[in-house]
């Protein structure tokens, strides 16, 4: 990433002038020193190691797109820096790899998911929930009888038949095969009903039942039609039928006790019956743009998401402009030759950005309590503070321009010092007034650094989480929007929605991120391509 | 061509540093994840040490390991879900019981079957708190209730009734001994967790439950007449009532005031015991007081239980240890031992309670009380409840609130 930022050395030997400029190093250059050596076989090696412990899951996965990208990755990155043609892609190489993995492929999932269903009962794929849906309905006879059970296969332990060996309450032992149950002949049983040793079976110990995890999932002994007896634990068995039978032929659950048919409705990724009532486990599917559609043009949530997206701007930019506005004041101040003790009161004002943001929310939401707050006990106030939405939002920005005002201060103090004080006084000595000397000779002087760092803030700040969650967690609510809160921004309102307790809704969460991902930079982009400031630092 | 041997000698140098690397790599961490043989457990890290110990035994009986991996309680079943659709899940974990239909309906674990004897050793509420049409997933082995604890110095007396409740407490604060009536959580949004014992004992209601105790999502009661009646009685000690009940006092300061000696009376639960010890007050507990001539006041009861994921590489043992282990009295006496919560096996509880009052008495006050409903839909109902009674209880139209609240639920229910 570092490397990316360095233009001029990757460009030079592109121009293809007859005598190169000669590249850093002297005389090892052409081999490299041996330290330079060494620290790029260290770096290879690591490399390399890197790529390996990638693959590995991926290989137990079976994922061979996913294990033919890391050899392409890995095998591009040995081609770059062992080859002596490609300089300048040995500076772009890293910094483009890690904007690729950090920072495309998690905005492009973050867009394939927000065109999904992907929720909570909407998770895996179809087979699975049939696979659960099936599983989850086996149950256990009223009047069938326990048996107490003992894994055991005709042969070798690990490739063997599986066979149960079972013996119910009154001492008689049975063999389960996967045709069957016969009667158990000659076979020893402990007192707990354990068969201990049994002629012509071979008696598995709990390390190789459990070896045989997956089998013994699916095993069954059948008994009358539909019922089986299954195991539960390595120790205990029961006799059960599966109630609910997917069949592929009408694409439904048939449940057998009640009679009722589901049937799988793939727009929408679950069973539904008749009534419209659905089972529990459903399947994710494409919803298209459904989840765009929902917030832009359901009128619940597009009067959420359009107030909350006005808040959001207006708060960006009130924190924004007011910590500019303290902050430069009192840079401003503490920048007069004459003041004393301008290093005491330097630290002071730089205490709060000092201390732990997250710690100071806190310590602010509680002041802000109704009965037990700092504010309404030292003022003698009875505002219900962060259960108004006005006063909540006053109450965010307030805080956040304690916190912000001493990072401003420090940039605003840093630019002052570089602007020579003899404008100012050359503009007095012209006849202007002290006002019009900082508005037309110090302000434009100080945007010039200001600028890029207001725009920071103002990203930053719009997506000022810790901010919002920390002191009102969004609230105030009212009962009839209980997910839409009168301080919430745009990114703690999609936190509720994609990891809220109730149910998570990733795919609508997704849509909303690619939403504020869009206004950011739109945001970002129209402010920097505006901004003089920037435009010189391109000349 | 001395360039590219250089080269060639650089990338042979590290492919063999690669694969040295690697070796030692292997023999370090190779167990990561459900390897076959090791038992994985997720828990929250109080108890991690002390399922770690009991588990031991389990362990030497079959002849294979057990990692209990720690993780905060409030992320177990966020990660759960996570990891299970990822494919590296541990085999058995922890949980509430109200997790029960939000796992199920992910697929994300397995129904455990029981015998009569052991399903017969616990608690049947607890039993069928965690199961999910008619099938249970999960052993229970904990509960957790609130209950009141009150300030024996101060009320020397349990109160029958909230009525009495309030009637001491103000005597109480007039007297200038408390600055508050009782300590009960209620904050900006509403804590319907602590504010149930109430409502219930006022008459109101969440969903309509079947002859088997089953929930009915369809029949919601949040907007019904009684639901509404029990909220304006409540708000009758809100804001604009006697004050009792107010937005300001919410999860963080309430304890502090009842340490702090300012109120008599605390809506306490059993995380709350180790400190109020601490504190050095005397301190008594009893049921949380229902309204006079009304119902009890019915708490909400947390179970906790081990589950068992789909799709565990160790599904026998996992299913072994869960119905087996987690029901064995001697299991759960250690685990008690390590990290005292109340049983829900018969046996433990009870040689359990001869030894601590405080969990005999925590029983008690649970005897009333109504396990938490483990439907999916029960998640969609905990922020607009707690609004609208947050609404009610700053003394805004109670009807207005709950209705909205209750078209709410009844639209995310919908979906």
């Amino acid at each position: 990433m570092v490397a990316s930022s360095s233009p001029d050395s990757a460009g030079a030997p592109s121009q293809g002038a007859p005598a190169r400029p000669p590249l850093p190093g002297g005389r090892f250059a052409a081999n490299g020193s041996i330290v330079g050596q060494l620290v790029k076989i260290a770096l290879l090696s690591l490399f390399t190691a890197f790529g390996v412990w990638a693959v590995l899951p991926l290989y137990v996965a079976g994922n061979w797109w996913g294990i033919g990208l890391v050899v392409a990755v890995v095998g591009l990155v040995y081609y770059v820096y062992l080859s002596k043609r490609t300089v300048p892609a040995k500076y772009l190489v890293p910094g483009v790899v890690f904007l690729l993995a950090f920072q495309i492929i998690p905005v492009l999932y973050t867009m394939s998911t927000s065109v999904t269903n992907l929720s909570d009962g909407h998770r895996g794929d179809k087979d699975r929930a049939i696979a659960a849906i099936e599983a989850f309905s086996v149950t256990r006879d009223p009047d069938s009888p326990e048996y107490v059970l003992t894994v055991a296969t005709t042969g070798d332990p690990d490739t063997g038949e599986l066979v149960f060996l079972l013996t119910d309450s009154e001492g008689n032992a049975y063999a389960g095969t996967d045709e069957g149950l016969s009667e158990l002949g000659g076979a020893d049983v402990d007192q707990a009903g354990k068969v201990t040793d049994a002629f012509g079976y071979t008696l598995l110990s709990p390390a190789e039942v459990n070896a045989r995890s997956d089998e013994l999932q699916e095993f069954a002994v059948p008994t009358r039609d539909g019922a089986g007896i299954r195991s539960s634990g390595l120790s205990s068995a029961f006799e059960g039928s599966a109630i609910r039978v997917y069949d592929e032929a009408c694409d439904c659950v048939t449940d057998t006790e009640t009679g009722e048919v589901y049937t799988a409705d793939n727009d929408r990724g679950a069973f539904y019956n008749e009534d419209g009532q659905r089972l529990a486990q459903g399947w994710q599917v494409n919803v298209g743009l459904d989840n765009f559609a929902r917030f832009l043009l359901n009128p619940t949530f597009a009067s959420s998401f359009f107030g909350i997206l006005l808040w959001n701007i207006t708060f960006a930019v009130a924190v924004t402009g007011l910590v500019f506005v303290v902050g430069l004041a009192v840079a401003m101040t503490l920048h007069v030759p004459r003041m004393r003790g301008k290093t005491f009161y330097r630290i002071l004002v730089i205490l709060p950005y000092a201390m732990s943001s997250l710690a100071m929310y806190l310590l602010w939401r509680d002041m802000f309590n109704t009965d037990f707050g700092l504010f309404n006990r030292m003022l003698g106030l009875q505002v219900d503070w962060l259960g108004d939405v006005w006063t909540a939002r006053a109450a965010v920005i307030l805080t956040n321009v304690w916190l912000g005002y001493p990072y401003m201060f420090l940039v605003a103090t840093g630019a002052l010092q570089a602007i020579p004080r003899e404008l100012g006084q050359a503009a007095q000595i012209d006849g202007a007034g002290p006002w019009q000397a900082f508005r037309h000779v110090t302000l434009p002087l100080l945007m010039v650094a200001m600028t890029p760092i207001l725009i920071a803030t103002f990203a930053f700040n719009f997506n000022n989480f810790n901010a919002v969650w920390l002191i009102t967690r969004g609230g105030p609510f009212s009962p009839d929007n209980p997910t839409a809160g009168g301080t919430d921004l745009l990114i703690t309102y999609t936190y509720r929605l994609a990891f809220s307790e109730a149910t998570a809704q990733y795919g609508y969460a997704a849509a909303l991120s690619v939403m504020i991902f869009l206004i950011v930079s739109v945001i970002s982009i129209v402010s920097l391509s505006r901004s003089k400031a920037l435009k010189e630092v391109d000349r | 061509m001395r360039s590219r041997s250089a080269s060639a000698v650089a990338g042979i140098a590290a492919i063999a540093l690669m694969a040295t690397a690697c070796n030692s790599d292997d023999s370090d961490g190779g167990d990561e994840g459900t390897a076959e043989g090791t038992l994985v457990i997720w828990s929250d890290p109080e108890r991690a040490d002390a399922i770690q110990g009991a588990a031991a035994e389990f362990a030497e009986a079959n002849g294979i390991e057990v990692d209990v991996q720690g993780l905060a309680f409030d992320d177990i079943q966020g990660d759960l879900l996570n990891a299970h659709q990822a494919g590296n899940a541990p085999d058995v974990f922890i949980g509430a019981h109200d997790w029960t239909g939000n796992l199920v309906r992910n697929g994300a674990v397995t129904p455990v079957e029981l015998t009569g004897d052991q399903a017969g050793g616990v608690d049947e509420t607890a039993v069928e708190a965690l199961s999910f049409d008619g099938q249970l997933f999960g052993v229970p082995y904990s509960q957790e209730n609130i209950f009141l604890m009150r300030n024996t110095d101060l009320a020397p007396d349990a109160p029958e009734t909230f009525e009495e409740l309030v009637e001491v407490g103000t005597e109480l604060k007039d007297a200038g001994d408390t600055s508050e009536v009782l300590a009960m959580a209620v904050g900006q949004e509403g804590e319907p967790f602590r504010m149930n014992a109430l409502f219930t004992s006022a008459g109101g209601y969440l969903f309509g439950q079947d002859d088997t105790g089953t929930w009915d999502p369809s029949d919601l009661g949040v907007g019904s007449d009684e639901s509404i009646a029990a909220m304006e009685k409540i708000a009758e000690y809100g804001e604009d009532g006697e004050g009792v009940l107010r937005r300001s006092i919410d999860t963080e300061n309430d304890a502090n005031l009842f340490y702090e000696e300012e109120a008599p009376f605390f809506i306490a639960g059993p995380w709350n015991i180790g400190d109020a010890n601490e504190a050095g007050i005397d301190f008594e507990i009893s049921p949380i007081p229902g309204f006079e001539g009304e119902n009890p006041a019915s708490p909400y009861i947390g179970y906790q239980a081990f589950f068992v994921t789909e799709g565990s590489a160790n599904s026998a043992l996992a299913q072994e240890f869960v119905t087996n282990y987690v029901t064995s009295t001697d299991f759960i006496l250690s685990l008690y031992e390590a990290d005292p919560r109340t049983p829900v096996q018969t046996e433990a509880l009870e040689s359990v309670s001869a030894d601590d009052p405080n969990i005999a008495a925590i029983a008690e006050a649970g005897a009333e009380g109504m396990p938490m409903p483990s439907i999916p839909e029960m998640g969609e109902t905990w922020e607009p409840l707690g609004q609208a009674q947050a609404q009610a209880i700053a003394g805004n139209d109670v009807r207005e609130a709950m209705e909205a609240a209750h078209n709410t639920i009844a639209e995310q229910i919908g979906e």
